[in-house]
């Protein structure tokens, strides 16, 4: 497991700094567009894709760096999309927001909030009908859990006892409104009871906790119990975007999270001394080097493509 | 040849199409046991079972989200929504999700997924049972949209929209469900994207789809005994549209009038006419008119309804103006 576990650490690391490496990036105008950056998130991530099966899907949120990194996305890929290169995933027409890798089983990061829940409901049904035993992980965040995709979908799921896993990442700011301002109970899980299905609060910065609410819920869904819906307690450490201050939001509260960093957490789990800690992280930093160095030097895409690559 | 009901056409197409392919389902709100709000799917559960015959909740944006990820997870869903109108609660998995996936993706896996809906009024349902949408589906790039008029087009289009790689919207006509057409024998398809001139004439090309084409030519009738031979194009593909064929006829009649059922502004018709006039304009010995339902919602009243909707009478007074004013 201590083998496993410097592996999940390097995931977590690879994420957080391929996101603080994308923060320079866009704020020094070197990527065009916008970015939603997952840092302070990765227990969440690395926990689900610790449990799947290489085989398992999953749909993602305009938040998806983290999901794609950790279900085995390459960086490099990753980094080319967001720079809009010809070499990645969605051949530079997605970006950020439209990152797809349909042979790790990533069906896409999703511009519209909420709009993977009825994707990931109907690649359940696929997998229900081809008898694959897949499960299928539909991400969204708290902000998304107020859409009727949130409701239509989690509902048919439930009717039709599919092997889904609807995991809530709330991270309290549906951009910059408050969780308080939109919900009107203490938490979304509750509402599994309202569609006759298994839901739990987690705490979203301990990797462990992650792991077993998985398992759990992966359990119920291979064992044809039908969907859970698991809200996953987390922070996210920049603004909803780019362009986002955080002036909503207290210093006080941001440190109180920091204090609680997954990273760090799982660190001390270790017994990591500093020094292992340093290995990891310049073998993480020289990987996102890499990947930047990758996304710079690929071709710009084909303007020959534009149009004849809209249909089958 | 045989006949067949429109409506038949259609369920014997989904059913050719389920029995050579597994992969093929259908999903939709009451269409198991009850057969679907117009009966179209009748009699499919029974054969097919209910897991491929699948009744879902009332909740049309998700049914067509999930028909989008069984599809790019290998199967060729089929969804019913059983009113155009309703398509309006569906649009974010069409426009969004559908119509997209395949590109914004990188070509990674296509998306196999035909919606069918019935539009149109006439039958007194009122303004959210009565609706022509098509406009706003064919100006979604990564959609295709099929819109037959006769029993054999909707077998042969709506099969070949089912082995199609793309999100096809395949647009019923309500009124024409119990209208019935001669079928070719065996297995056979229509390529999308072909318009079919189905009256010949030199005098004036009248430009239709689905019901508006038999309307068209019931006023081309009424023309001939005037004297005046009108050639009837039926669009039968909306998106992408057949500009050649439509181009080919008007260049030899010199004349067009666009019938469309939707409501005039930003219609169908609105597009047809501008390739038109971008096309065969050297041609034209008259203006480029549209005859299309009014720019109001389709009230209940009958008296109303018919007042707002485009019928052959109107048809026949487009083209006698058109003639009075440049004969």
């Amino acid at each position: 497991m201590s083998q496993d576990l410097r592996a999940v650490l390097r995931d977590m690391l690879l994420i957080r700094r391929f996101e603080e490496k994308l923060d320079d990036l866009f704020s020094s105008g070197v990527i065009k567009g916008t970015s939603h950056l997952y840092a302070g998130q990765e227990a969440v991530a690395t926990g689900v894709c610790a449990i799947l099966r290489p085989d398992d899907m999953m749909t993602s949120t305009h938040r998806g760096h983290g999901h794609f990194l950790a279900k085995g996305g390459s960086p490099s890929a990753l980094m080319a999309e967001l720079w809009g290169k010809a070499t990645g995933p969605s051949k530079g027409r997605g970006g950020s927001q439209h990152v797809a890798d349909y042979s790790i089983g990533f069906l896409g990061s999703n511009g519209i909030t909420a709009g993977g829940l009825p994707i990931a409901t109907g690649a359940a049904l696929a997998a229900k009908m081809k008898q694959t035993g897949q499960v299928v992980v539909a991400f969204f965040g708290e902000g998304g859990a107020n859409q009727g995709t949130f409701h239509e979908a989690i509902n048919m799921a439930a009717v039709w006892k599919l092997p889904v896993l609807f995991v809530c990442e709330n991270n309290q700011y549906a951009m910059s409104t408050r969780y308080d301002e939109i919900f009107a109970t203490p938490t979304i899980a509750a509402r599994a009871a309202g569609y006759g299905i298994a839901g739990e609060v987690v705490d979203g910065t301990d990797f462990f906790s992650v792991c077993e609410a998985i398992e759990r819920g992966a359990t119920r869904a291979r064992n044809g119990e039908g969907p859970s819906l698991i809200e996953m307690l987390v922070y996210r450490y920049y603004g909803h975007s780019k362009s986002d201050k955080c002036e909503y939001r207290t210093r006080e509260e941001e440190a109180e999270w920091r204090a609680k960093d997954c990273i760090g957490k799982l660190q001390t789990h270790m017994g990591l001394s500093n020094e292992e800690y340093r290995t990891i992280l310049e073998d993480v930093d020289a990987e996102v080097e890499a990947a930047v160095e990758f996304a710079r030097e690929s071709s710009e895409p084909e303007i020959e493509d534009l149009e004849s690559a809209l249909y089958a | 040849m045989p006949e067949l009901y429109y409506s038949h056409a259609i369920r014997e197409a989904m059913a050719e199409e389920m029995r050579r392919d597994p992969r093929v389902f259908l999903l939709g709100e009451d269409i198991a046991g009850y057969g679907g709000a117009f009966k179209v799917t009748q009699g499919l559960a029974e054969e097919f079972g209910t897991e491929r015959v699948r009744n879902t909740p009332i909740s049309e944006n998700t049914i067509v989200g999930v028909g989008v990820g069984a599809a790019v997870c290998g199967m060729r869903p089929i969804v019913d929504i059983m009113f155009q109108d309703f398509i309006a609660l569906a649009m974010d998995q069409l426009v969004n999700h559908a119509a997209k996936f395949y590109y914004m993706y990188g070509n990674q896996a296509p998306v196999p997924l035909v919606v069918r809906t019935p539009a149109g009024g006439g039958r007194n349902y009122g303004p959210t049972h009565s609706q022509s949408l098509e406009a706003w589906l064919i100006h979604v790039p990564g959609l295709k949209v099929v819109a037959p008029a006769f029993a054999a087009d909707a077998k042969g289009l709506l099969k070949s929209a089912i082995r199609d790689d793309n999100p096809v919207v395949f647009v019923e006509s309500k009124l024409l469900y119990g209208v019935r057409g001669e079928i070719p024998e065996g297995d056979y398809t229509i390529p999308l994207g072909e318009a079919k001139v189905v009256r010949e004439g030199d005098a004036v090309t009248l430009i239709a789809y689905s019901r508006m084409t038999i309307e068209s030519l019931k006023a081309a009738q009424i023309l001939s005994s005037r004297g005046i031979e009108a050639e009837v194009v039926d669009l039968r593909t909306l998106s992408p549209l057949d500009i050649d064929t439509v181009a080919a006829s008007v260049e030899k009649t010199g004349r067009a009038i666009v019938v469309c059922e939707d409501c005039l502004t930003g219609g169908i018709s609105a597009e047809v006419m501008s390739r038109v006039v971008e096309e065969c304009f050297d041609f034209l010995q008259a203006p480029v008119k549209r005859v299309a339902a009014l720019d109001t919602p389709l009230p209940c009243s009958d008296v109303l309804e018919r007042a707002a909707l485009p019928d052959a009478n109107k048809i026949v007074a487009a083209v006698e103006a058109s003639f009075a004013a440049y004969p």
